[in-house]
């Protein structure tokens, strides 16, 4: 094979400096790619690791299962979900659903993935350092304070999070500048692709929300070298005021996780069903007031802490309200299928498979937005059953729909269609029996971030390992199925987006979705 | 570990799927709450499943080639923003009186000072009524005038049992060695602090979950409607340790509890105290 220098100046021009939205997007791509892979395979650790009342896998090393739910948490929050569903779709479809010729700021796109990637490099690094990093991804001092932590660990998560954090700003300040200037024409929300809508509300939640965690963990970092005493009661500080601002950045956070994947939904749903999606001024309605509620809400986080009474009642009633928008989103991808001419292929399924269970984890987080029922449910399997089933079958089956629904359009290449309803069914009923037992765990009690447990527990948590291992074959299938794709897959020219443009079987020409 | 002879009902037991037997009213009133709100999820989620499932059985495209829909419904969209909101509304009002029922503050009969530590808790009674006080003292009304009961202090630490030395009625990761001793009938304050990290003080049978914050005093209320011996666990994450410093409560009648409590450190002096009372020169 030949590496003449040239070719390896020219990918090194087009890779590390790359100003270009798609090829950027593809970058965040294969970061998110990558971050999934550790992310999972830390969460078959952790599988492993429960599937036994005893230890199993980690020899009793209780400090490293901590670090290891730790860096799962925080891998698959910061680089899986947002590199994949706001990087990389963002970059790759923003611009082109605008019909601008690139995101407004390229060079600031291009430092915002490669300050990204440092900071996945930072955070895996800190769960080799001394003990790891076994605060949980909360990072809630005084665990994470310099007596309980004593290792460069935490601090260097905090400089990951930090430059995930920057990353991100500059991010967002890109997708808010390109979608408010630089599209053509106006931008009211009624016209706006609901996928700009969502990226953009997403990057406002983020522009918000980061700049209060990047306050917190360095406060927490002086806390721990510069004898400040923020969060120390013993210098007047308050452990609980991390928690706020923890959570005044971690609430806003799980609506920025799954924002882009209902704009990726809607667009998977009015394509596939060959017309518009309903009623799109509540749909761009609804993203607005999610966003604005889901900032509002950090106290449901909190209920067991020792909140006031009416602070608790406050938090209680903003967090239930959130349903409503939430509600109406669900109903109107319902009537958007309603009526349609649905082929059940990858993109499609998984838009479906998206629906029923984002309703389910919808369902029990009102349960749980309850603050009375939170008692017995606060820090119980229950809560990781619940946010699972939003994020690992909400999200994630948002970025498996959009990824099958446009990978034959960024790729070229058409992945075989079996294959795609393989990796569906394989990974619908692994994530079910990972997941939903733990809601039947928590109920009974179990709770969480513990590597041993009483032998009552172990019959659904062996359920649960079971349905992970299923899902881990699942992930692995698809991987195979990217690489199958990529190198014998079929070209496939740009038919596929003429096929889509049609409303009512007629074809329209200029719709671009 | 589950002996024929005794119900042990106040842990999980395996393929559980559902809350431990409620112990106090607290306890009653969130499974109450949770059964009455699941009522909604399930309608509501029957109601999206069979509409996705009959959604996916009519509108595909071997029955219906071709689309057709409008994109506007105006009053179906107010009904699916209405109907919600009055489910919503429904849902919350038994949560809502539940919370504030939680927060109802008595006057406590006894009051338990728990502090979390690395990897233990230390349980600490102070100001412990005597029977004799109990029967006579009429001022046991108001917060304000509750009577000061020069008991002294009992403290002792309580730490999991390994699992080498468990005995045959003892629970792996459940047990400890000195359990915390609270009357039943009668109603208790719980002051929950830590002297190094977050911890969580949870049974899930007496519906209680406050954590262990330094330099910060929770406080809750609790009233035990039955004897057992109920199993917790900490519920914050605290370390290495974390899954073992669980928390075990013996809940006996008033008579048993001062007996365990004498027990517990018979050179004490509420246990001289106690001895002066029931005139017993020794136990």
């Amino acid at each position: 094979m030949k590496c003449p220098i040239k070719n390896f100046k020219n990918f090194i021009k087009r890779w590390f400096f790359s100003t270009n939205h798609k090829d950027i997007g593809s970058i965040y791509c294969i970061l998110g790619g990558a971050g999934g892979f550790i992310g999972t395979a830390l969460s078959i650790i952790i599988r492993l690791e429960l599937s036994q009342p005893t230890s199993v896998v980690l020899n009793g090393n209780e400090q490293l299962y901590n670090t290891i739910v730790t860096l799962h948490g925080l891998i698959m929050i910061f680089f899986m979900v947002m590199p994949i569903l706001f990087g990389a779709l963002g970059n790759w479809f923003i611009p082109l659903q605008l019909g601008v010729p690139d995101m407004a700021y390229p060079r600031l796109n291009n430092l915002s993935v490669w300050l990204s990637i440092p900071a996945l490099y930072l955070l895996i690094y800190s769960g080799f350092l001394e003990a790891g990093l076994g605060t949980g991804w909360t990072l809630y001092p005084p665990l994470s304070s310099i007596e309980a932590h004593s290792g460069p660990s935490v601090d260097c998560a905090i400089f990951s999070l930090h430059l995930a954090g920057a990353s991100s700003l500059a991010a967002s300040i890109n997708y808010v500048v390109t979608i408010t200037s630089s599209r053509t024409g106006n931008w009211a929300f009624e016209v706006l692709p609901l996928f700009c809508t969502s990226i953009l509300i997403t990057a406002f939640m983020l522009i918000l929300s980061l700049p209060v965690l990047a306050a917190g963990i360095t406060q927490l970092l002086l806390d721990r070298h510069v004898s400040t005493t923020f969060f120390d009661a013993s210098g007047g500080g308050d452990a609980l005021l991390f928690q706020h601002l923890f959570w005044f950045f971690g609430h806003p956070e799980v609506y920025i996780l799954i924002l882009p994947g209902f704009g990726v939904i809607s667009h998977v749903l009015s394509s596939e069903t060959k017309h518009e999606v309903f009623g799109l001024p509540a749909m761009a309605t609804a993203i607005i007031t999610i966003g604005v509620l889901g900032c509002l809400v950090w106290g449901h986080h909190m209920y067991s802490v020792g909140l006031e009474v009416d602070t608790r009642a406050y938090f209680m009633i903003a967090t239930s309200i959130i349903a409503i928008p939430t509600g109406v989103k669900i109903f109107s991808w319902l009537a958007t299928i309603f009526g349609g001419s649905v082929k059940f292929n990858s993109p499609i399924l998984f838009a479906l498979g998206f629906i029923f269970f984002f309703t389910f984890g919808g369902l029990s987080g009102i349960m749980l937005s309850s603050a009375s029922i939170d008692l017995a449910l606060h820090d119980t399997y229950y809560v990781v059953g619940h946010f699972h089933y939003v994020l690992s079958m909400g999200a994630v089956f948002a970025i498996f729909s959009g990824f099958y629904y446009w990978f034959p359009l960024i790729s070229g290449v058409q992945y075989p269609e079996w294959m795609g309803k393989v990796h569906f069914f394989v990974t619908f009923i692994g994530v079910n029996l990972t997941f939903m037992p733990m809601h039947f765990l928590g109920l009974s009690g179990m709770p969480r971030r513990v590597s041993n447990y009483p032998a009552s527990f172990s019959y659904w948590n062996s359920v649960a390992s079971y349905g992970s291992y299923l899902s881990g074959l699942g992930l692995l299938f698809f991987y195979y199925m990217i690489y199958y794709t990529i190198t014998r897959g079929k070209p496939r020219l740009n038919t596929s987006l003429k096929e889509k443009k049609q409303i009512n079987g007629e074809e329209v020409p200029g719709l671009i979705s | 570990m589950q002996n024929n002879f005794y119900i042990w009902n106040d842990f999980p037991v395996n393929k559980q799927i559902s809350f431990q037997s409620p112990a106090t009213p607290i306890m009653e009133g969130i499974i109450n709450v949770h059964h009455e709100v699941m009522m909604y999820l399930i309608f509501i989620f029957v109601f999206v499943s069979c509409f996705l499932i009959s959604i996916i059985f009519f509108f595909n495209n071997t029955r219906n080639p071709i689309s057709c829909i409008r994109l506007h419904a105006p009053l179906l969209e107010i009904l699916w923003t209405f109907i919600p909101f009055m489910i919503l509304t429904a849902i919350l009002i038994p949560s809502f009186a539940l919370l504030y029922a939680i927060d109802e503050i008595y006057l406590p009969f006894l009051t338990l000072k728990v502090i979390g530590r690395q990897w233990y808790w230390t349980y600490e009674y102070s100001q412990i009524p005597l029977m004799s006080s109990l029967k006579s003292n009429n001022s046991f009304k108001s917060l304000e005038t509750s009577p000061y009961f020069n008991s002294g202090t009992i403290s002792y630490d309580s730490y999991m049992v390994a699992e080498e030395d468990l005995s045959s009625e003892q629970i792996r990761l459940l047990s400890v060695d000195y359990p915390v001793l609270l009357p039943i009938e009668q109603h208790i304050r719980i002051l929950v602090t830590s002297t190094d990290v977050l911890h969580s003080w949870a049974i899930p049978s007496f519906g209680i979950k406050v954590d262990a914050i330094p330099g910060r005093l929770n406080q809750i209320f609790t009233y035990i409607k039955r004897s057992g011996n109920f199993y917790g666990q900490c519920s914050e994450l605290c370390g290495v340790n974390h899954a073992f410093m669980p928390i075990e409560v013996r809940a006996d009648n008033l008579d048993i509890f001062y007996m365990q409590l004498y027990l517990q450190d018979p050179t004490s002096f509420f246990s001289s105290q106690l001895v002066n009372e029931l005139n017993i020169s020794k136990i």
